[in-house]
């Protein structure tokens, strides 16, 4: 079985000119791999992620014919009950920590705050699995980098504490939404690295949501090419250059290639669509 | 900047506002037309008196040393003698300021206790009616008069409810039987162990106190919503929900602790607003405070009173703006950086 079902998802917004579907009938299935989502900026792809999470606030709406998590309903779910996942089984890796981590509370209170609203562990043990995590992504004075303001490190070093902050709980499902794209590109690799490995090690199902095109056919098992919030087309690890969808192969004609020189990048054909 | 250095430049920035303050009060008094030395002399003394008198206060040296020597009373606590108290005016003032402190920091309490959860409440339900209610309760603080109010508060819950105590600080008979140590009568009065003067002083100081806090908490409350508003569209509280923190901690520790080291600077200047803007509420409750004072000394063209309550209270606006704007940048870990 799946670890995420998701057949039929819908979010919808009420505007002055009637309701506006960002996502359009979505449907997919998830097992312990990585799945990437591409698509262009407003193809619906972060709100997939969190419509999954239930993080939509009203007065978008989110319906769905199949929307099931590791056997549970995530429809109508109510909210405590969905906050008991959230942080625990299901987490979310947001795009830029200097604006994802709270400004006020210390990196090591903000990562065990994780496990303390889902209870269970004390004080000490909290303690103990905070400087794992830390440790975990790679962060070689987790004691002292605890002790820091978010505004103290750097970017790289913050989206490694966001991730730490969310493995802690070792969650089965990660949507990681963007998480490299705020980053400088000599440190977007070790992220990638540390998240790629907490994959294998922990066997979570990753949905890594990215415009990145190169990246996620390098990094991911499966793609889902989104394009004005429907899935155009899957494609295969590797594959991305076989893409038959009219879209995808428009992205890929204008991925800038270092083995050619062209003057000009094509540019997507909307006319074709 | 260093620790030491940082305090250095605050006190400098502090004695150089100060110097300003006096230099303004200074200038008013030698602008207002009000001869000082008639004030003293009376207006039916000779010419050779009147020059004695003019020649003996110095009014005859340059303007610059006037004002040295102006500053030189100030700081030695000479602000003068009063022409209506026929006290000096510090005197007076150390007697008055307690009972407008004393009103003004009750007054703040019920500001700030009610005011901070209600912009909380109403930003955490944004359109709902709580919201609506507490932003008509924020303009009803902005729109009525101070006397106004007091004037109606009197009337229903003195007069008619017979709930409080009248104007005044405390009750006639009781006047001057609690020992003055404070010069607040509420502490006074417990210090004392005179529970009927702490009984008598609340319910005639409730009132005043309350119709201040209102407007205290009408500004705080509308401050402390469209701050949470803020915060709460950040995407760290986006990140706690994904945590799975509860609503409760969400409003408090993630959106309203980054808040309210900011709070302190604007409950800072309402505090400051409370103790300078008394006049209205003093007048109508006949409180024995400051503004009462000063409108004495106003309407008897009492200048030395005048300019040393202005003084006071102009010292007391900067004390309380730059104590708060040093506590936000002590606690707010990153104006602290």
């Amino acid at each position: 079985m799946s670890l995420l079902s998701v057949k039929n998802l819908r979010v919808t917004f009420p505007s002055d000119h009637g309701p506006v579907e960002v996502v359009r009938g979505l449907s997919f299935d998830l097992g312990r791999e990585r799945l990437g989502i591409v698509g262009e900026s407003g193809s619906g792809k972060s709100m997939t992620g969190r419509a999954i999470m239930g993080l939509i606030a009203t007065p978008g709406q989110v319906t769905a014919d199949v929307l099931t998590f590791d056997g549970v309903d995530l429809r109508d779910l109510p909210e405590t009950a969905l906050r008991k996942l959230r942080g625990a089984r299901m987490s979310m890796i947001l795009q830029d920590p200097k604006f994802s981590l709270n400004p006020v509370i210390r990196i090591g209170p903000q990562i065990e705050e994780a496990m303390a609203v889902h209870g269970a562990l004390t004080k000490r043990q909290r303690r103990a699995r905070m400087l794992d995590a830390l440790t975990a992504v790679r962060i070689d004075d987790p004691a002292r980098v605890a002790r820091l303001y978010p505004h103290e490190v750097s970017g790289g070093m913050g989206q490694r504490v966001m991730i730490a902050m969310m493995v802690v709980m070792e969650p089965a499902l990660m949507i990681a939404d963007e998480p490299t794209s705020a980053l400088d590109v000599s440190v977007r690799g070790q992220v990638l690295d540390i998240l790629d490995d907490l994959v294998k090690r922990r066997g979570m199902g990753l949905m890594l949501i990215s415009h990145d095109l190169n990246m996620v056919s390098r990094w991911c098992d499966r793609i889902l090419v989104m394009f004005q919030g429907a899935i155009v087309e899957e494609i295969s690890a590797g594959q991305l250059y076989k893409a038959q969808h009219p879209y995808t192969r428009g992205l890929v004609a204008s991925l800038p290639r270092i083995d050619e020189s062209r003057d000009r990048l094509p540019v997507l054909d909307r006319t074709a669509l | 900047m260093t620790r030491p250095i940082a305090a250095l430049n605050f006190l400098l920035t502090l004695a150089v506002t100060f110097l300003g303050l006096l230099a303004i009060t200074f200038l008013i008094g030698r602008v207002v037309p009000i001869d000082p030395v008639l004030a003293v002399v009376g207006d039916r003394a000779s010419t050779e008196t009147y020059e004695a008198a003019r020649l003996q206060m110095g009014l005859d040296d340059p303007l610059i040393v006037q004002f040295v020597r102006y500053v030189w009373q100030v700081v030695q606590g000479d602000l003068g003698m009063s022409v209506s108290t026929g006290r000096a005016v510090s005197e007076d003032l150390a007697r008055v300021f307690p009972a407008t402190l004393e009103m003004a920091t009750l007054g703040i309490i019920i500001g700030v206790g009610f005011g901070v959860p209600m912009g909380v409440f109403a930003a955490a339900r944004q359109g709902k009616w709580v919201d609506q209610l507490i932003r008509v309760i924020g303009l009803a603080g902005y729109a009525i008069p101070a006397f106004w109010l007091g004037l109606v508060g009197l009337v229903i819950f003195y007069a008619n409810l017979r709930w409080v105590g009248g104007p005044g600080r405390i009750d006639l008979f009781l006047d001057g039987m609690v020992e003055p140590r404070s010069g607040l009568l509420l502490i006074d009065s417990v210090i004392g162990r005179n529970w009927e003067a702490f009984r008598s002083a609340l319910s005639h100081i409730i009132l005043p106190a309350t119709i201040l806090g209102f407007f205290a908490l009408a500004y705080i409350a509308r401050m402390t919503r469209s701050f949470m508003l803020e915060q709460l569209s950040q995407e760290y509280i986006t990140t706690a929900r994904v945590k799975g923190v509860p609503e409760r901690l969400i409003l408090w520790r993630h959106a309203f602790r980054p808040i309210w080291m900011q709070l302190i600077t604007v409950i800072g200047l309402s505090y400051a607003g409370l103790l300078e803007g008394s006049v209205m509420i003093e007048t109508v409750f006949s409180w024995p405070g400051i503004g009462n004072y000063l409108t004495t000394a106003l309407l008897n063209a009492d200048m030395n009173a005048v300019l040393g309550a202005t003084l006071v209270i102009g010292a007391v606006f900067v004390g309380i703006n730059k104590g708060s704007d040093a506590l936000y940048r002590l606690l707010d870990p990153r104006a602290r950086a």
